[in-house]
């Protein structure tokens, strides 16, 4: 087992001329994992993570790739799929597949690719005439060409329906088992809380907590959540500390670290239960609760 | 540097034009119409007159560009509806040549110890000229007879068709191409990976030298199979000509595109490139004789360079080693082009 981490960035920094777009961050990625940096939009995730790639030059700070600053080999050992990437026209599935694979001196064999990223059923389609999720497990293939000790993924399931998120949830997960370290943005905390060992949440340009999912979510929240229908909320419950919750069905949610008590006080109110749900926190309330619930300009 | 990267780059951006059926067909169907087209309107004789170049020692009678002939040196000069003028006498093989390809129907050389004319007997003009001349008074010229085949418009301008051709194919073939690929992201995609700005640009250059070669090889041949241009040199040095014409003009789609980041300003680059060379590079009409500064203009454009050695080869018969100057030309403007686009070549579009 090795000690040195894969990644490792250092107060790294990126203004431009009107905003700083990453202000300061410090983590470290251990080989093997899967890595989240997550986020609202424009918190600084992409410039982070493209900086990490070697697209972008930080204005300062130090990224270590296994211990070193990146070298040439750097480019040859790692793989990537940006937010939105353009291939060339006029190009099917498997010649975007054999003239990435031409370009690294080390190659994952085209079945392989196949295989790990469903591609078999539109192999010799136009890669234009692709949909979303199609097109995303294509350009995971061609991220995973040269083998690559780690993978970036750049909000890699935004714009995609239920279903295909949950496929390409499944891709990650066979990348991870041969033993890749994953980097991923995302902003969905479920996608997260799914894949990753440990995420990093951004903000402003910072990093404002990171850690285990659980540790994350162990650390902040020490409560549950009681949620009611707004018209079973009698109003002699008033009294008991609330939020009511603008949806098609207004509810109302509640916070306490005492389930017993607070269901107690409502029925004594004369709450009807029916419609009643308790549920853990998850890290889309830690988000919430970090970056605020503001409209941003 | 890595041939198999640059192999790679080759391969799929071929692909990329020969699946373009659009594109392709343009670049094919364009030449053979304009060739087709321009042979049939330039059929007719555009000349209306005679035209006989005289060699003298006798001042010019008026100072013109190409002053009249002193008319009392022959009784033949005061014969109307002939357009004589004075041709000097360092001009003379170039003259004699021009009467052996029909563009100037007779030479007359009025020297005193000369008195020689020279007429193409398979002319038709030639030939009432030399009735005329018979039946003239005056001193009896002698006659030399010139042998050549007559030069059509058609002959004169398929290089510039073509020339225009490699020139759009060129520049837009790079010089927005590229651009496009920096604007869609896919230069980003390819600077993740271990690929080089030079073994890029290096495939870039090979596949597109390599379809416009063929095009306009293959074009030349197919309208040469019913025109019968007049081919004086070789055609091996035309080839040569083709491949370092084209090769400046790859490199300068490159230097427009090596920064350039949106589509719009390339387009008007490149628009504003190509017009002028198209009406200043001698496409359509010869340069000769036109203002002095258009002249020294055109000798900016690597297309300028690019007709005047093919057409030196085609119709004068010149060989490589005289068109040497011209290809010279050629090559220093693709190295200067070339280092300044691989130099400044950017990515993305940050």
């Amino acid at each position: 087992m090795t000690t040195i981490p894969i990644l490792e960035v250092r107060a790294l920094r990126k203004h431009y001329p009107k905003v700083k777009a990453v202000d300061g961050v410090d983590f470290t990625v251990p080989t093997g994992i899967c890595f989240g940096l997550l986020g609202p939009n424009g918190a600084g995730k992409t410039t982070t993570i493209e900086m990490m790639e070697g697209i972008i030059r930080p204005s300062s700070g130090e990224i270590l790739y296994k211990g070193e600053p990146m070298g040439p080999r750097f480019k040859n050992e790692v793989g990537i799929q940006f937010q939105s990437t353009a291939l060339q026209d006029f190009l099917t599935v498997r010649e975007n597949l054999k003239f990435f694979s031409n370009l690294y001196p080390k190659n994952m064999s085209v079945d392989e690719l196949i295989q790990i990223c469903s591609l078999e059923s539109y192999l010799d389609r136009d890669a234009r005439k692709l949909s979303g999720g199609q097109r995303q497990r294509m350009l995971l293939a061609i991220a995973l060409v040269n083998d690559p000790e780690i993978v970036f993924l750049d909000e890699p399931t935004t714009g995609l329906d239920p279903q295909a998120r949950l496929n390409f949830w499944e891709l990650i997960n066979r990348i991870k088992a041969r033993n890749k370290t994953v980097l991923l943005t995302t902003h969905y905390m479920e996608e997260a809380y799914n894949l990753c060992d440990h995420i990093a949440i951004m903000d402003h340009g910072k990093i404002i907590a990171q850690g285990s999912p659980d540790h994350l979510l162990s650390e902040h929240f020490k409560d549950v959540i009681i949620e009611l229908p707004e018209q079973d909320f009698p109003q002699a419950a008033e009294t008991i500390p609330h939020r009511r919750l603008a949806k098609v069905n207004p509810s109302i949610e509640i916070s306490t670290q005492d389930v017993n008590k607070t269901i107690g006080e409502l029925l004594q109110a004369g709450a009807s239960l029916t419609g009643l749900q308790v549920r853990q926190r998850t890290l889309e309330d830690l988000f919430l609760e970090l970056t605020g619930k503001e409209l941003r300009p | 540097m890595n041939l198999r990267r640059i192999g790679a780059v080759i391969y799929a951006r071929s692909l990329e034009f020969v699946r373009d059926r659009s594109a392709l067909s343009w670049s094919f169907v364009m030449p053979i119409v304009m060739v087709v087209g321009l042979a049939f309107i330039f059929s007719g004789d555009g000349q209306p007159l005679f035209k006989v170049g005289v060699i003298t020692d006798q001042p010019p009678t008026e100072t013109k560009s190409e002053p009249n002939p002193n008319r009392n040196l022959h009784p033949f000069l005061n014969t109307q509806h002939i357009d004589f003028y004075t041709v000097p006498t360092e001009e003379q093989a170039a003259a004699i040549k021009k009467v052996g390809r029909h563009q100037v129907d007779m030479l007359l050389d009025l020297r005193p110890n000369q008195m020689h004319y020279w007429v193409n007997t398979e002319s038709p003009k030639g030939y009432f000229l030399e009735l005329l001349l018979k039946g003239s008074e005056g001193t009896k010229l002698t006659q030399e007879i010139v042998k050549g085949e007559q030069i059509r418009y058609v002959d004169w301008v398929i290089p510039g068709i073509l020339g225009m051709n490699m020139m759009f194919s060129c520049l837009w073939g790079v010089g927005y191409v590229i651009v496009r690929y920096r604007k869609n992201g896919y230069l980003k995609r390819l600077n993740a990976t271990p690929l080089t700005a030079t073994e890029f640009l290096l495939g870039q250059i090979v596949s597109r030298m390599v379809l416009v070669v063929g095009v306009s090889t293959l074009v030349f041949t197919l309208t040469n199979l019913f025109m019968h241009f007049v081919m004086e040199g070789s055609y091996l040095d035309l080839l040569v000509v083709l491949v370092i014409g084209t090769f400046t003009l790859i490199t300068m789609g490159l230097l427009v595109a090596s920064r350039v980041r949106s589509e719009e300003l390339s387009d008007g680059l490149l628009n504003l490139l190509t017009w002028p060379m198209m009406l200043l590079s001698g496409v359509w009409f010869s340069m000769e004789g036109t203002n002095p500064i258009m002249q020294w203009l055109s000798q900016l454009s690597p297309l300028t360079h690019t007709l005047t050695a093919a057409r030196a080869i085609m119709l004068d018969g010149a060989t490589l080693w005289q068109v040497a100057p011209h290809l010279l030309v050629l090559i220093v403007m693709s190295v200067v082009f070339l280092a300044i686009g691989a130099f400044g070549f950017r990515w993305t579009t940050d």
